[in-house]
């Protein structure tokens, strides 16, 4: 089978959810849009206060090529457009919108069609761009920058990430058994743009009812091929670098992207989203959130209006069914803590999370005791045990040394850690304090 | 919903391993060689384990109480080490060495050291170097099996030559590999049963708390060398089955070349360590004036660990060595 070196095995607690079918959620009647749902410059307003507007309007433009178009998931009124608190914890520029409940419809994205195939790639990526999708595996990374590769690039793997390794989502998994046209769609659109006959689909072997649904709609497929690449059940499976290596045995060098390695790897939704954009007119404007957690009555699968309220989505699931201490936004090996329950989802936001105060315990560190457990399981051949040592010590060239840099933060280290230190932690605060040091040179 | 709910790091689950739960595991891997050790040498062999275990402890508490820090002896690294220290010793041993041993290994390799994790040398190895220094000749009496020991007096009986030192005079017919394998003959406390090392052994590597490379390793050098050159007829008819099978070799194999803070932390590494450790017993045995020779091989190897770890880091995801860099 499939896979990459090093990795985890934890208790994946998905059977909660990856039965039930993804509902569509009925939208709050206040929904906040934060500027900023992706990597790149905050979005720039094109509303004012008190503008009436409708599903899928464009409320918010890319400000410079990196960055996103944001659209209402509804249709009514600007209510606001103030600092509200952002997921990640800090208060960002938000559009505030009233929905009036009528759901009325924008135009659509201008060139779409089933007929893309005649447009050029150019033309492709600009609805793709339109649209305002980015990375929805978490990571939010514009789509159409990542689909722009330089002239000089020759991709020849287009791959898509099904592997869902983080615990507890199920959010990927649902939509590869319920939409799986629109998946495979996504893809030949992606292969189009690069002119492509294959595309490849990764998918954990945890999911095989998802791998013969995908596998049923590839063969409809005509002139073109789609491979389903079976992985092995491992975290992280998913991560970009890993998942490459799984697929197409390249190795990805340090400090280098995916298309260096003639790849592009999208996200499940994403793709979903694409075929959507390109081929309906619609842009991102809903997601699917997994809600889970041990603190939930119901854990479920809901296509979520963007912009809706955590607090919204665990009341409509019929709530808690125990004060819940942590809320997560994405997996608990990756996720982000939120800081209350206001927040909203986001382009993002593939999982709601919320744990009772015995999952939230923090464990006590305790000192290292070398058990090398953190280098036996470090995707990226790190030695965590040094780098959190290193970054205790401020030792700033030994961090260099110790390739810093490289860690993607995907908490393995942490997970086996007997001694419970917080490696990653520590990992991300050298790295900021290394993002200052080169500033302060450039300066 | 206005509470303000805790914030924290990625990732949000750990795992079930704590130091703890795995010095729980070890002590319980080497528990049959308890056993063993008292169906051999009777009722002192617990005896002297017990006093071993309860000084390092309570070494460990004093010390954390006296420089006012948070009392570690809830880790169970102290149990492990005084374990391992009394399995290191003859059953005839006077207790009060036993704790002067102990307080040793606690305090001095240790403690003085920075604690759990700081350590550059096994406590229990380097304790027992320093007893076999001060008292060579308690450290090695051997009486023969079924001898009765009392507890706070010498026995009165005439010592017995272990097996490693009847090989090195050239006369191995007393021993049966039966016999050493079960471990039915004089030795330390812990080191004479086979059997019961390896099943704990085995216990550890299922566990996942060891993994089988360095205990296989010097195991399979410690042969192919004795094999080769433990023999004066010649290359290559050395007993080595008999070599493996007697003195400090499995304990020393198993559960001591595994610890965690003396070994490498890198699988390269590992691998260095115990080819070493290999080595460095059948130089020992074959060449040296002594018949043992595993606990300074692992001593030895336990200083060169910052060195073997620093050349052995592993290489970084990716990275292939282009000309230009190589340049």
């Amino acid at each position: 089978m499939k896979t990459f070196h090093g990795g985890i095995h934890p208790g994946d607690h998905k059977e909660a959810t990856n039965k039930k079918e993804i509902v569509n959620l009925t939208p709050p009647s206040e929904l906040i849009f934060p500027l900023s749902q992706h990597i790149g410059a905050p979005s720039k307003p094109c509303v004012n206060i008190g503008d009436t507007v409708c599903m899928g309007q464009k409320i918010a433009e890319a400000d410079g090529f990196v960055s996103a178009n944001i659209h209402s998931s509804v249709s009514g009124k600007v209510k606001a457009i103030e600092k509200r608190l952002h997921p990640n914890g800090l208060p960002t520029m938000s559009i505030v919108i009233e929905n009036d409940g009528l759901d009325t419809e924008a135009a659509p994205i201008e060139g779409y069609g089933e007929d893309y195939e005649k447009k050029s790639p150019k033309e492709i990526i600009n609805i793709i761009k339109e649209a305002g999708i980015v990375g929805m595996g978490g990571a939010t990374f514009p789509t159409h920058v990542k689909l722009s590769v330089p002239d000089e690039a020759k991709i020849d793997y287009v791959i898509i990430n099904g592997a869902e390794c983080e615990p507890y989502l199920t959010s990927d998994h649902r939509a590869m058994l319920e939409t799986p046209n629109e998946i495979i769609g996504g893809l030949l659109v992606l292969m189009h743009i690069f002119g492509l006959k294959d595309g490849y689909i990764g998918v954990e072997n945890n999911k095989t009812d998802a791998i013969a649904v995908l596998e049923k709609e590839a063969a409809l497929v005509k002139d073109k091929n789609i491979h389903i690449v079976t992985l092995k059940t491992k975290y992280p499976q998913g991560a970009e670098k890993q998942l490459i290596n799984a697929v197409c045995g390249r190795k990805m060098a340090p400090g280098t992207l995916p298309w260096q390695v003639g790849c592009i790897v999208n996200n499940i939704d994403t793709c979903a989203s694409t075929y959507r954009a390109v081929v309906k007119g619609t842009p991102l404007t809903t997601r699917i959130v997994t809600l889970g957690g041990s603190a939930l009555k119901n854990p479920m699968n809901y296509k979520v209006r963007i912009g809706t309220p955590f607090s919204y989505v665990v009341e409509q699931s019929g709530g808690l069914s125990e004060p819940a201490e942590k809320v997560l936004m994405g997996g608990p090996m990756m996720g982000l803590s939120v800081p209350n329950m206001d927040v909203p989802v986001i382009k993002g936001t593939s999982g709601i999370l919320a744990l009772p105060a015995k999952e939230a315990k923090l464990d006590k560190e305790s000192p290292c005791i070398r058990c090398a457990k953190c280098v036996y399981v470090c995707p990226m051949s790190l030695q965590p045990n040094l780098l959190d040592s290193a970054a205790r010590l401020h030792d700033i060239d030994k961090l260099k040394k110790l390739n810093v840099t490289d860690c993607i933060e995907c908490g393995s280290c942490a997970f086996v850690c007997p001694s419970k230190r917080r490696q990653v932690q520590q990992i991300k605060i050298a790295k900021v304090k290394l993002r200052e040091i080169a500033q302060r040179a450039k300066a | 919903m206005e509470n303000i709910l805790t914030v924290s790091h990625s990732p949000h689950i750990a795992g079930k391993d704590t130091v703890r739960s795995i010095m729980l595991d070890v002590i319980i891997a080497l528990l049959p060689a308890l056993i063993a050790g008292c169906i051999i040498f009777g009722l002192r062999a617990l005896v002297v384990t017990a006093v071993c275990v309860l000084s390092c402890v309570i070494a460990e508490y004093i010390w954390n109480k006296l420089l006012k820090k948070d009392n570690t002896c809830g880790d169970l690294s102290a149990v492990v080490t005084g374990m391992l220290l009394a399995y290191n010793m003859p059953a005839s041993i006077p207790l009060w060495m036993t704790v002067i041993g102990s307080v040793f290994a606690i305090i001095v390799v240790k403690q003085f050291f920075g604690g759990l994790g700081h350590n550059f040398m096994n406590p229990a190895l380097a304790a027992r170097a320093f007893l076999l220094a001060s008292w060579a000749l308690a450290m090695t009496t051997w009486y023969p099996v079924g001898t009765t020991l009392p507890i706070f007096s010498a026995p009165d009986a005439v010592s017995s030559a272990t097996p490693l030192a009847a090989y090195a005079a050239g006369d191995t017919a007393k021993y049966s590999y039966l016999t050493l394998f079960l471990g039915n003959y004089g030795g330390c406390i812990g080191e004479t049963s086979a059997l019961a090392l390896l099943l704990g052994a085995a216990y550890l590597i299922v566990k996942r708390v060891i993994r089988i490379r360095v205990p296989l390793i010097y195991i399979a050098t410690v042969a192919v060398g004795t094999w080769l050159f433990a023999d004066s007829n010649g290359i290559g008819s050395g007993d080595w089955l008999y070599q493996i099978l007697s003195g400090g070799l499995i304990l020393g194999a198993c559960f001591m070349a595994t610890d965690y803070t003396t070994t490498p932390t890198t699988p390269k590494g590992q691998i260095i360590f115990a080819l070493g450790c290999g080595i460095i017993t059948v130089l020992i045995r074959v060449w040296g004036g002594y018949p043992e020779g595993v606990s300074y091989s692992i001593l030895l190897m336990n200083i060169a660990t910052p060195l073997i770890d620093k050349f052995t880091a592993p290489k970084r995801y990716g990275y292939v060595k282009s000309k230009k860099e190589a340049a």
